[in-house]
């Protein structure tokens, strides 16, 4: 084989070994197997305007939005069931583009069909060489949920004193801490923290709806952001105190948590007007 | 025949040629297109590419439709107008310069002893479409509003569509109240659909009438006045629809006649629309989607008139248009069926006033009609799609003994192909290059023959949204 043939050759090589790896990139979630090269079609079609060709965020419309758009080239990721640090799992992924963001221009994308989204998540996962050399974390335990009682939500706001849980989150859960003005995520991009008394009542957090949500968020942190993880630093029943604390934080929510708030007499935050009727 | 050797090289030659040329205009069609980032009102608002919401502009996809059902609301916080920049106006302007080609066969065309003959007329030049001037969003969150002053060439401005709904009434999607003139809750919309022609512009089957008929009715396809209550599910799966209209055939002005127009706004009843469909994912093809729908409405024979001038409908006659349709996915073609059935009361079938019966001529009947299309779409990328279809509306009753002597009289038989290639999606507009065959055969409608009449057009054009 001459030089020439051999130089040709090992270009191929070379260009198969990095090309397949990204386009057999699968991703699993119940019985649905997603596949990259399809997703890569659908990726193109709906997320390319902000995440960009190269899944970096840097879309078109990046520079007029705010929170920017999320960057899978670096693999850090806001909604887990995974610990801090490590990657999230398939379902992770596949839920938080089901879901969307509150707070953000990510919107719900639960009108595809499920095979869409997962073949959505096989090829984010192109983007990051992360996902060749690591494997997805274990997800964290979630313990059965406690009964709500004062205690819990009484003990839950001594926590959120004592976490320090106000510097960010202000006193009345408004996101208008005194930190607050100063936060910057990973790309020192300016974030406000999350704001309880503004939710309505479906209470969408960044990362879900539900108690076991708002739990897993504070015990895996919300990656790239100023929200560590709590894990190492609270037991689970200090954490659903802590959760059940929160959610007297929001007024529009019709729950177990404010109905008993309220009978004991605690003051609830009052409800933020919506923008626009403030006259 | 023996060629020589230079001619079969010359040939040879071209063969290639043609072959290079087209594997070249099919690489670049199929890999050179950029992604699809259009941004007009809407995707500006949201930042969102397009392609999002369209399969290909303006054909509404999954998630387009799913955000139209919420009242143009993705259910984030950039809903409501207050988040928005001041310097955001959510309107699009649509236009379409073009150069076309309308050619109809059998015209009647005077001599000068007097007489006529049949020949065929065949006109083309530049062109313009009509001009919309769209703008809609949210006024608060869950209330949207769409207005659309519309005008053709040489026209005045119309309100194809003004409206203003209530979204997500009790915190419940299936809740949803909107006033106004509106477009009928179609799942298959003749409004967001792919063709523009002078012939394949319009889906016959929205606005037949059975020839003769007097119904004012414009058909499914127009734009209604009235109050519809629709609801959906979370991804819009599961839809339904029920509008009460005006049976004025949208033209607003209660005080104020029309008397060009059969019913004008001088009918004063009352017409319901009712569509339910429901979507299914099917592992690996996409959403299908099956729906049946009802339109139930009446008409004036008559009018009661102030100094010749109608005032007032009267003597009002049923008309329906019922059928089924289904939009079937498999993966990047998709191809939507629809089925009709007309029917007319026999007053309207035979334009004679209902107080009047003696003038029904002898064997008068309500005419009725089955129709339907078959419309295919195949997105080569979100930049690039090809559509075909081909229609029909056949009578099965004429309104009298005299019509049904020529049973095939008003039947359409028609077909469009094209393309659409959006060579530019990029931000804040989007422009499509339309090319576009279509051709309609009417049966027994020459006018001195009674023979079967065919009408064609050719357009490419530019179609602009920005």
């Amino acid at each position: 084989m001459s030089m020439v043939s051999k130089r040709y050759l090992s270009s191929i090589v070379l260009a198969l070994a990095v090309a397949i790896p990204s386009i057999a990139q699968e991703a699993h979630v119940g019985d649905l197997t997603g596949h990259a090269a399809t997703g890569k079609k659908l990726y193109r079609r709906y997320c390319v305007g902000c995440h960009g060709p190269l899944g970096d965020g840097n879309g078109d419309n990046a520079p007029w939005i705010d929170p920017k758009p999320r960057d899978f080239v670096g693999a850090t990721f806001k909604c887990r069931s995974t610990p801090t640090g490590t990657l999230p799992t398939d379902q992770d992924l596949f839920n938080a583009i089901s879901r969307g963001f509150t707070n953000s221009n990510m919107p719900h994308w639960d009108a595809l069909p499920a095979q869409n989204r997962i073949d959505l998540v096989a090829y984010i996962k192109t983007f990051s060489p992360r996902w060749q050399s690591e494997k997805a974390g274990d997800p964290i335990k979630v313990p059965a949920e406690p009964a709500v009682t004062e205690q819990s939500i009484t003990h839950g706001g001594e926590l959120f004193q004592k976490m320090e849980c106000w510097k960010c989150h202000g006193q009345q859960g408004r996101g208008d801490g005194p930190s607050a003005p100063t936060l910057t995520d990973s790309k020192d991009q300016p974030i406000r923290p999350y704001n309880f008394a503004d939710a309505g009542n479906d209470s969408r957090f960044k990362c879900g709806t539900t108690n076991e949500d708002l739990y897993r968020i504070f015990m895996t942190g919300v990656d790239g952001t100023p929200m560590p993880s709590f894990a190492d630093v609270i037991q689970p029943n200090d954490a659903w105190d802590l959760v059940h604390y929160l959610r007297t934080l929001q007024p529009h929510r019709r729950g177990p948590e404010t109905a008993l708030s309220k009978k004991s007499g605690a003051k609830a935050p009052s409800p933020a007007k919506p923008p626009g009727t403030g006259y | 025949m023996q060629l020589r050797p230079g001619t079969q090289r010359n040939i040879g030659q071209f063969y290639k040629s043609f072959w290079i040329l087209t594997l070249f205009l099919a690489c670049f069609v199929s890999t050179a297109s950029q992604p699809g980032y259009a941004i007009p009102a809407f995707a500006r608002k949201y930042g969102l590419p397009c392609s999002a919401c369209h399969i290909g502009w303006p054909v509404l996809n999954n998630f387009g439709l799913q955000f139209k059902d919420n009242g143009y609301q993705l259910g984030n916080d950039k809903d409501s107008p207050i988040y928005q920049n001041n310097g955001y106006f959510p309107i699009t302007f649509r236009v379409t310069p073009q150069w076309h080609l309308e050619n109809t066969n059998k015209v009647a065309i005077d001599q000068p002893d007097g007489s006529q003959v049949e020949q065929g007329v065949t006109t083309h030049g530049f062109d313009l479409s009509g001009l919309d001037i769209w703008t809609a969003g949210t006024l608060s969150k869950n209330i949207s509003f769409q207005v659309l002053p519309s005008m053709g060439e040489g026209d005045s401005f119309h309100f194809e569509s003004a409206w203003v709904r209530f979204d997500n009434l009790l915190h419940s999607p299936w809740l949803n109240v909107k006033v106004g003139k509106f477009e009928l809750d179609n799942l298959l919309s003749e409004k967001r659909f792919l063709t523009l022609s002078g012939v394949g512009g319009a889906w016959f089957n929205y606005h037949f009438l059975p020839q003769g008929d007097g119904n004012g009715f414009g058909g499914i396809g127009d734009n209604q006045l009235g109050l519809e209550l629709a609801g959906h599910n979370a991804n819009s799966y599961t839809r339904y629809s029920i509008a009460l209209l005006s049976s004025v055939d949208g033209n607003p002005g209660l005080t104020t006649s029309f008397a060009q127009t059969p019913n004008g706004n001088t009918a004063r009843t009352y017409d319901v629309y009712v569509n339910v469909n429901q979507g299914f994912p099917v592992k690996g093809l996409g959403v299908q989607r099956i729906g049946a729908y009802a339109y139930v409405g009446q008409n004036p024979t008559y009018y009661l008139t102030s100094d010749g001038t109608p005032v007032k409908g009267q003597g009002n006659r049923s008309f329906s248009r019922v059928g089924a349709f289904g939009w079937w996915f498999f993966k990047d073609l998709d191809v939507e069926t629809f089925y009709m059935h007309g029917q007319d009361n026999v007053f309207l079938g035979n334009n004679v006033a209902a107080n009047d019966p003696g003038a029904l001529p002898p064997g008068a009947v309500g005419p009725t009609w089955n129709g339907g299309f078959v419309e295919a779409h195949y997105t080569v990328n979100p930049q690039f799609i090809l559509t075909g279809r081909y229609e029909l509306v056949h009578m099965s009753r004429q309104a009298n003994s005299n019509l049904a002597g020529t049973p095939n009289l008003g039947n359409v038989d028609s077909f469009t192909i094209g393309y659409r290639w959006y060579p530019i999606m990029l931000s804040r507009a989007g422009l499509a290059i339309h090319n576009e065959y279509s051709q309609s055969k009417m049966g027994n409608l020459a006018p001195l023959s009674g023979t079967d009449q065919t009408q064609r057009s050719l357009m490419i054009g530019f179609d602009f949204d920005y």
